[in-house]
């Protein structure tokens, strides 16, 4: 469960990008964060993933306390999450078998489980026969379905996608949330930031509507009210 | 706690880096391996002259004259009193006759010092002691032997031996730790580099919640290989060059007085250092290197 409580987030440069958040995201919940740009989506995401502290406020994802976390349970915490970037973040001089097997090596996992795991993960993405390829021999979807699969290897509570869909074109950015939703339905809690209106419409979920670092709109269904920009 | 199966990954994540960044890796080596060689270079030098400098000692000794109404007897009863001294390592005992006997072969060829009578001179003892820094207090004890009438030291070129092998140690020292400082700097920068060129997989690997160490230990891997290796070569190196320079000196007629000490003795010293050097440079300079992208 992911849970903020009148979080706010101020840069050292003095940017004020959460003013003051309340949000609770259930186990097992599908939620798109939308709003335009500086709204403080990424925000969120630094947040959620550890890598910047709230000035005040409260977060605890599943079962951790980031507001007040210490450095060693950093990494603990961050094993429950699986990320997902729009720029797929690959490492182009790994195959996309060793690109999944350093993650769950890094968590250490053993090697028997290794080799058990990574197929069925990469059957889940439908890409069973690209375990040997590398990314720069994948199309752009293909790489992102490797990011998820990514995500995924270490079967994380909550999948957090940072505009997984910005670089597809939109037959590929369909079938990619097409495959989260998928996901979702196999218990594992989705976050999504995207801009892709058309695509939050369709799916019907929750959507959470950022702008100046408030929630202007929590609600099920679609995007309502104000803009989207990216 | 690290598992076995880690440590095999760490190894052969530590090896492919080094590999797959082959420039960076080169670079790395020839630097450490540059500075252990001046570092090695100065240090045998030193232990040269330290070698030279003892032989020098050596020869260094003080004579005690024995009271001339002392009868031959009585003066080579003084052996045993010398001896005793603490500090003293050899006492050799001089009859006025072979004492004249030295003198006029060092003046051979002056004829007015070939006809002098052995009853001028003092019987004698050449007393060789074993640090020249005790030279002043051991010359005290041997004027208080009851029966020697004089004695003469050469305490001046003494204290000028220690002086030398003083500054030269000082020197040998500060360039040492010197270019040790500049190795790890330059090593931990080279391998910067290469951090550098791996943020993204740092970053991924943080992201996806490897701990510090779980990160850190391909670098120090690869920094113990890179050491290592460096140490190797630096070594096979030194070793050369030692013997051209020694083959150099023996085959120099003018040079010949210089007695180089034989690698055979000095091999273990400088592989063991080199190894411990190398090592220290190249895990110093990874830890240096990947501390930055460590912070959470």
């Amino acid at each position: 469960m992911i849970r903020l409580k009148d979080v706010q987030m101020e840069y050292e440069n003095g940017t004020k990008a959460i003013k003051g958040i309340t949000l609770t995201i259930e186990d097992g919940e599908f939620v798109f964060l939308v709003g335009p740009s500086g709204s403080g989506k990424s925000t969120i995401i630094k947040l959620l993933t550890g890598e910047v502290e709230p000035c005040a406020g409260r977060i605890m994802i599943n079962g951790f306390s980031v507001s007040n976390i210490s450095d060693k349970q950093i990494p603990l915490m961050r094993r429950t999450l699986g990320v997902i970037f729009q720029d797929f973040r690959l490492i182009e001089k790994k195959t996309v078998y060793d690109n999944l097997a350093f993650v769950m090596r890094a968590v250490g996992a053993p090697q028997k489980e290794i080799r058990k795991r990574i197929p069925y993960v990469l059957h889940l993405v439908d890409l069973e026969n690209k375990a040997n390829s590398y990314p720069t021999e994948l199309s752009g979807g293909e790489q992102q379905r490797v990011a998820i699969a990514r995500a995924l290897v270490n079967n994380p509570n909550t999948i957090i996608a940072d505009e997984p869909t910005g670089n597809l074109d939109p037959e590929r950015s369909l079938e990619l949330m097409s495959l989260l939703v998928k996901i979702n339905e196999l218990g594992t809690t989705v976050v999504v930031v995207t801009h892709e209106k058309d695509l939050v419409d369709r799916f019907g979920k929750r959507v959470v509507t950022i702008e100046s670092g408030h929630v202007i709109n929590d609600s099920v269904g679609g995007y309502v009210g104000g803009r989207i920009h990216g | 706690m690290a598992k076995r199966h880690d440590f095999q990954y760490f190894f052969h994540e530590g090896l492919s880096n080094m590999f797959s960044h082959g420039f960076m890796t080169f670079a790395a080596i020839g630097i450490t391996v540059a500075c252990l060689l001046i570092m090695g270079t100065f240090t045998l030098v030193a232990v040269n002259a330290d070698a030279q400098l003892r032989d020098l000692e050596q020869e260094n000794e003080i004579l005690a004259y024995v009271d001339e109404t002392y009868t031959s007897q009585q003066a080579q009863a003084l052996q045993s009193k010398l001896e005793r001294i603490e500090g003293v390592t050899t006492v050799t005992y001089i009859s006025r006759e072979e004492a004249m006997e030295d003198f006029k072969a060092e003046y051979a060829d002056d004829e007015i010092f070939q006809d002098l009578d052995p009853q001028i001179l003092r019987d004698r003892y050449a007393i060789k002691i074993g640090d020249l820094e005790q030279i002043q207090q051991i010359k005290r004890e041997v004027e208080s032997v009851e029966g020697i009438a004089d004695v003469s030291a050469y305490e001046e070129l003494a204290s000028g031996f220690i002086t030398l092998r003083n500054v030269a140690t000082v020197i040998c020292v500060a360039l040492i730790a010197i270019l040790f400082v500049v190795s790890v700097f330059i090593t931990s920068n080279t391998i910067k580099l290469t951090t550098f060129d791996r943020r993204e997989e740092i970053a991924i690997m943080r992201m996806v919640g490897a701990t510090n160490g779980f990160i850190r230990w391909p670098f120090v891997y690869e920094g113990f290989m890179l050491g290592l290796l460096s140490a190797i070569i630096a070594f096979l190196l030194q070793w050369g060059l030692y013997e051209a320079v020694a083959q150099g000196v023996a085959s120099n007629d003018t040079l010949q007085l210089i007695r180089v000490v034989p690698f055979s003795q000095l091999w273990a010293a400088v592989a063991g250092t080199f190894a411990g050097a190398g090592i220290l440079i190249g895990v110093g300079g990874s830890l240096s290197a990947i501390r930055k992208f460590l912070q959470v």
